[in-house]
């Protein structure tokens, strides 16, 4: 009985979406203050762009029932459009104007997320469509799909691995008394978050959302309804690769320096944030990610051998605890 | 009288298994049309078949004048069919508003419609901003009903809609039925002889995927032999 009463009170002040405050508290414990909140705001931004990444990934899984394993080809493309387009724009990054500076990240931003969208239209048509319902075969065809990406990648910028300029308006950091903040971090987090607020309006305030969240309880039901549930398919495809591919961008930006292998390092990181948070649910995807960006974060300053291994076990944990998730999507 | 569903020599697989087997089947305009048979017998069947969520193998299927046996089944909702699965199709994840609201064509409701449902099924009113998981079984299967009523259709399939309802509750259902029959046709697929019997103005009789009897309900509400010959039960096994 007061188990069952502590479990109420729990979700009453917030339920799972404590786990985050939880975890930055535990590792308050054993960091000092001022490098405590440098590596939280890191994981903060580390999580929001592995969010960009997992929540496209979350209701392609959840709408379309899609093992899509060929998304981090998104994420890498998005990766190096986004370099190609900086580098062409080297002397807008250059220069003091917050203007050009903008232009030139949001032209690099906006090319990756609109290769992700027609790239995932072209996906969606020749690779997924034929294997609808049909589990092994989309890992097979994706993970061959994703070969081809990668070598693709190497045809066309060759193995070598290489630097992304960074607008100088985000280089830097911030510097709160004995804090320090890299500004990259801070807009990384803030990109994630409009994007979460996007979809969050989209998917609870419109008519396509609604359509969204009730294919993924039942896409059969929605058809009997009268809606022609494989063009929302195609509209999903479409934003989860391009999500991908910005959050590729955004990644490229943030490691300063890429190589064709990035999609797939960060795939196990994307594939644990949308294991944990839920399948089809982007605050599951959210929750999911913002937590394993903070253990990457704490555990990487403490035992950095442990950083991958961390997540690992957090996903374990989470799975017994709770085997759908964090917050999946309702079924039925 | 003129069929508003014709289902014509209907053959059905189901993977390997053939399940219907020349299904003939008109559906008077007007008033419910009752579907009986045992388990197994054919009925979920054609009315998945009926809206292309099964394929045929052969046959036709004749919505008024629109041959409706290769349509998409979004296309053959918009042309006025509503489906009540036996599962109900509620999605569990939205509320009730929400769930009403994906029913409607342009996502408003007609005020009148909506006034009616609730007088109705009073729990819709009261749930309206619940999420549809936390509704019993009875509140879901008039959520379901309610759905397909929250605009004009012309066929209503629904699939045995009493299954696992307290006998209240089905009293409140026959009371609601008989309102829907008003101005929609109803194909009702059905086990609970006592409430088919109570709705049906016509019968067809299901048995291993062919229509094994047609006729008026009262005939065959009135003739015990039958009933026990067709359906392997009586009014008073339930």
């Amino acid at each position: 009985m007061h188990r069952q009463q502590l479990a109420t009170t729990i979700d009453r002040v917030g339920g799972v979406y404590l786990l985050p405050l939880a975890l930055a508290a535990i590792a308050l414990l054993f960091i000092a203050p001022s490098t405590w909140a440098t590596l939280t705001v890191a994981g903060l931004a580390m999580g929001m762009m592995i969010f960009l990444m997992a929540s496209g990934l979350s209701l392609i899984f959840g709408l379309m029932d899609v093992l899509n394993f060929g998304h981090s080809a998104f994420v890498s493309f998005g990766a190096f459009i986004a370099a190609s387009v900086l580098a062409a724009l080297g002397a807008w990054l250059a220069g003091d104007s917050v203007v050009f500076n903008m232009l030139a990240l949001f032209a690099a931003i906006g090319a990756a997320t609109a290769f992700g969208a027609v790239a995932g239209w072209a996906f969606e048509r020749v690779i997924v469509k034929p294997v609808y319902k049909d589990h092994l075969r989309q890992i097979l065809i994706t993970m061959g799909a994703l070969i081809v990406a990668e070598q693709l990648i190497l045809v066309i910028w060759g193995g070598v691995p290489i630097p992304v300029a960074r607008p100088r308006i985000l280089t830097g950091s911030l510097i709160v008394g004995d804090v320090s903040i890299e500004i990259y971090r801070i807009f990384a987090f803030l990109l994630g978050l409009a994007v979460y607020v996007a979809l969050h309006l989209t998917l609870n305030r419109t008519r396509l959302g609604l359509l969204i969240r009730a294919g993924v309880e039942n896409r059969e039901m929605v058809e009997a309804l009268g809606f022609r549930i494989d063009r929302l398919f195609i509209g999903v495809f479409m934003a989860g690769s391009a999500l991908a591919a910005m959050g590729g961008a955004m990644w490229a930006g943030y490691q300063g320096m890429i190589n064709p292998a990035l999609g797939s390092e960060l795939m196990i990181l994307v594939f644990i944030v949308v294991i944990i948070g839920g399948l089809g649910s982007i605050q599951g995807s959210l929750l999911g990610a913002i937590l394993v960006g903070l253990m990457a974060n704490y555990v990487a300053f403490l035992m950095p051998k442990m950083s991958l291994a961390s997540n690992m076990l957090l996903m374990m944990a989470i799975l017994l605890w709770r085997p759908y998730g964090l917050k999946p999507a309702v079924k039925g | 009288m003129t069929a508003i569903l014709r289902l014509d020599d209907v053959h059905t697989d189901i993977a390997q298994y053939r399940v219907l087997h020349g299904v003939l089947l008109d559906v008077p305009e007007g008033g419910v049309h009752v579907l009986l048979g045992r388990n197994g017998a054919g009925k979920t069947t054609t009315l998945r078949t009926v809206m292309g969520l099964w394929r045929t193998r052969k046959g036709a299927i004749v919505f008024r004048h629109h041959d409706i046996t290769a349509m998409r089944t979004p296309d053959i909702a918009r042309l006025g069919i509503a489906y009540v699965p036996e599962n109900m199709g509620i999605f569990g994840g939205l509320t009730v508003e929400e769930n009403m609201r994906l029913a409607t064509a342009t996502g408003a409701f007609d005020k009148n419609r909506l006034a009616r449902i609730f007088a109705l099924f009073p729990a819709i009113e009261k749930f309206w901003t619940t999420q549809a998981y936390a509704l019993s079984g009875g509140q879901k299967q008039m959520l379901a009903i309610s759905r397909a009523i929250v605009e004009r259709r012309d066929l209503i399939l629904i699939d045995e809609p009493t299954k696992g309802l307290a006998p209240a509750i089905i009293r409140n259902m026959i009371d609601a039925f008989r309102d829907i029959a008003q101005e929609t046709t109803i194909l009702l697929v059905e086990q609970n002889f006592l409430f088919a019997k109570a709705l049906g103005r016509g019968v067809s009789v299901i048995d291993d995927g062919r229509i094994i009897h047609r006729g008026p309900m009262a005939d065959l509400a009135a003739d015990a032999d039958l009933q026990t010959r067709l359906l392997s039960l009586s009014a008073e096994a339930h």
